[in-house]
């Protein structure tokens, strides 16, 4: 599925990635944890294909194709999809319209028809109804005075919505209540299927006992120190990054 | 326009040659000389066979005229008007035109394709000489509408009493209104482009309400007759007598191309005691090609008299069109516990410049105004609000709200906002909220991670920017408006 290739990325002269090398093969769970400022939420704003980052090496590709010339909705009609660490606001538009606008933008992109007004209702409900998301939340502004949590709650709730093919999870668990933990973790395992992977951002085991992974990978400095399986979040939860950053700095 | 699909397959279905000399044919040839004196407003005004009493507040005007300065107090900037060089009657189609749509503006094509209108309707929008002749379906349509949909239309309106025709119309069946009400609101002294316009005005529509009723239906220019030769100096007057109600509709979202460079209209609104008017405007004048060059100067006054207590008047805008414009819809509020409203979506891109907003002119006692103005600039562009609010030593208990915010697109475009607040008495209550801002980098990635390209992410987030005023238009409108916005912001973002 993703496969991210000796990637380089630097903002101004300082370089936050560094000859980074990453795998996630088709229907994984991968997790990513490591300490404050590693470059977690760069590695996933360089796949989703935000501006201003400087990319000086690598690929990133996605099913073989290299997806870093591609603008970021070209990306999402290819199936990428973002889970913000702070989701975005934007006045004026309800949850509802914004909806409606990027899945006929990514239908648009693929040669799909606009999906009729009954069947682009099916589906929201139906999203709607896995993620427990009210319906008047839909009805007001993307985000304007939502909760930490409700912000966190309608990324995962759009997720299931557009149905992306690989979805990346930058610390949604941060903000979430247990009750709503738990409704966004079931949200996440309703869709795991053979053809879509995730990358799990995180700082804390407990999101992984709920989305158990497959695998998991520590991240300091900018690029990958180790791998293993979910046995590894408990010993980091245990021990801390101590020995990667101090092995990082010498 | 969006009616036009409709109507050509109605016409279709019924003996079309009956309808093909209707209204045009008298149009055709008339002309004056160009330039400007007081044998042309005399001949102008001849041509109307208007009464002598119409022909001296015409002329009076122009010697006032010749007195005045234009102005030049707002941040608009352009070449000085040759106004000698101007034609002020029926200016003649043949001067200049492009010779078929090859000739027009590939961008101003491109808009009217995305807007959705029929290929035929595109030459005569774009002034296409002798498209409107060649093309009979669209000449038919027109005709049709002005003969036959105009005729069930005026029977209802008839029903109820309220009388809609052109202001030439109603100088002939109805010249003791227009008399009174005439210049009652914007004086033919009032400033230079409406004494300009009081001289030389061409039509407009004329609008009366009688006591009581509510219009039956929301008026619309586009079902006026020989609505496309109002010409440049367009005159409209719109009076709901008392506990009246009517709802007008100005404007059409194509852009259309116009030799005349030079639009000066004025619009006279006048609300009796309980009376309500909303008038809602979209204009999208051609704003000139890439480098600015040939757009419209869209030079209007106008005001609405809440003259009778509890009386409402309410202005909804949306400017998307000309290079230059000069618009200041206002409200004096006269009566008791009379209301003005202003809600404007002015959006400017290119080399567009604009000027706008509104006055609110306290008189009554515990009269009210709220000003909900939306500005956007993108491109080149210049885009000022100009408000102001004052209330009469003697309208105690009076209150303003406005909220005016600028949305900036791009780093070469300029938004300014210049209020001027003055209360005259200590019961006055005047809020002034106003924000600019850029629209960010992260809504636009945020918007774009969703699967919006970079142009449908602008329109969307602006669309949100504007929704409190949108929700002012009539639901048509609003759906066109919107498609409008999006159109009006192409290639501001790189
Ligand atoms: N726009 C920017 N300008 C300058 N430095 C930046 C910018 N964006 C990120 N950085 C720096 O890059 C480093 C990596 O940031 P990033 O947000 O990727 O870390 P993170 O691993 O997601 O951290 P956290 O766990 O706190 O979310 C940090 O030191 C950060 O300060
Ligand atoms: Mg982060």
């Amino acid at each position: 599925m993703l496969d991210v290739r000796n990637l380089s990325v630097s903002i101004g002269d300082r370089e936050i990635l560094k000859d980074f090398n990453l795998t996630v093969a088709d229907g994984e769970v991968a997790a990513i944890m490591g300490p404050n400022g590693s470059g977690k939420s760069t590695l996933s704003y360089v796949i989703a294909g935000k501006p201003d980052y400087e990319v000086t090496s690598g690929e990133v590709l996605l099913d073989g194709e290299n997806i870093l010339d591609l603008s970021p909705d070209e990306r999402a009609a290819r199936g990428v999809f973002l889970a913000f660490q702070y989701p975005v606001e934007i006045p004026g538009v309800t949850t509802m319209t914004f909806l409606k606008a990027t899945l006929n933008a990514i239908r648009k992109q693929r040669g799909e028809p606009e999906l009729s007004i009954p069947d682009f209702m099916k589906r929201v409900n139906a999203a709607a109804a896995k993620l427990d998301i009210k319906s008047d939340l839909l009805k007001r502004a993307v985000n304007v005075g939502f909760s930490g949590g409700e912000k966190k709650r309608m990324d995962i709730f759009q997720m299931a919505f557009l149905e992306p093919r690989f979805a990346i999870l930058d610390e949604t668990d941060s903000g979430l209540d247990i009750d709503a933990l738990r409704i966004v973790a079931d949200g996440v395992n309703a869709l795991r299927t053979k053809g879509r992977s995730f990358l799990v951002i995180t700082h804390y085991q407990r999101l992984l006992e709920y989305i158990v992974p497959d695998k998991v990978h520590v991240m300091a400095g900018g690029r990958i120190v180790r791998s293993g399986g979910k046995e590894l979040a408990l010993e980091l939860e245990k021990n801390g990054y101590r020995d990667y950053v101090e092995a990082e700095v010498a | 326009m969006a009616a036009v699909q409709e109507t050509i397959d109605r016409v279709k279905s019924i003996d079309v040659s009956e309808y093909k000399y209707g209204f045009f044919s008298e149009i055709e040839s008339e002309k004056a000389p160009k330039g400007l004196n007081e044998d042309i407003v005399r001949f102008i005004s001849a041509k109307k066979n208007e009464p002598e009493w119409l022909t001296e507040w015409r002329l009076e005007a122009y010697r006032r005229w010749l007195t005045m300065q234009e102005p030049r107090w707002a941040r608009v900037a352009y070449e000085p008007i040759p106004y000698q060089e101007l034609y002020y009657y029926a200016a003649p189609k043949t001067a200049a035109g492009p010779k078929s749509l090859d000739e027009v503006d590939p961008e101003l094509l491109k808009v009217y394709e995305k807007l959705g209108i029929p290929l035929n309707e595109r030459a005569i929008l774009a002034g296409v000489e002798g498209a409107a002749e060649a093309s009979s379906r669209v000449a038919v349509d027109a005709v049709f509408d002005s003969v036959s949909v105009i005729t069930t239309f005026k029977e209802e309106l008839a029903k109820a009493g309220v009388i809609f025709c052109s202001i030439s119309e109603a100088v002939r069946t109805h010249p003791e209104l227009v008399r009174k009400y005439l210049g009652s609101v914007v004086p033919p002294t009032d400033n230079f482009f409406a004494t300009l316009n009081s001289a030389v005005f061409s039509d407009g529509s004329f609008v009366y309400v009688p006591p009581g009723v509510r219009c039956p239906m929301e008026l619309s220019t586009y079902f006026r007759i020989n609505e496309k030769n109002t010409g440049q100096f367009e005159r409209t007057l719109i009076i709901a007598d008392k506990g009246a109600y009517v709802s007008y509709l100005e404007g059409c979202t194509a852009p259309k191309r116009d030799e005349n460079q030079l639009h000066a209209a004025v619009v006279e609104l006048i609300a009796l005691d309980d009376a309500e008017i909303k008038y809602s405007t979209v204009q999208n004048w051609y704003p000139g090609d890439a480098a600015g060059k040939g757009g419209v100067y869209n030079f209007v006054t106008k005001r609405g008299d809440c003259r009778g207590a509890n009386s409402k008047i309410s202005w909804t805008q949306v400017e998307t069109g000309s290079a230059i414009t000069w618009k200041y819809p206002s409200c004096i509020l006269r009566g008791d516990n009379s209301r003005g409203e202003f809600y404007s979506i002015a959006i400017s891109n290119g080399h567009q410049q604009v000027d706008s907003g509104t006055k609110m002119i306290h008189l009554g006692k515990n009269t009210t105004s709220r000003v909900i103005s939306k500005g956007i600039a993108a491109g080149a562009s210049q885009n000022t609000y100009r408000g102001q609010v004052s209330s009469h030593r003697k309208a105690t208990g009076a209150r303003n709200f406005t909220n005016c915010d600028s949305l900036l697109i791009g780093n070469d475009c300029g938004a300014h906002t210049v209020p001027y607040i003055e209360a005259h008495n200590h019961s006055t209550q005047f809020e002034h909220e106003a924000t600019t801002s850029k629209i960010s980098e992260d809504q636009l990635f945020y918007c774009m991670q969703r699967g919006l390209d970079a142009e449908e992410a602008t329109a969307l987030i602006v669309n949100g920017f504007v929704r409190d005023v949108l929700q002012q238009l009539p639901m048509e409108f609003a759906v066109e408006a919107q498609k409008l916005i999006a159109v009006s912001l192409e290639g501001s973002v790189g």
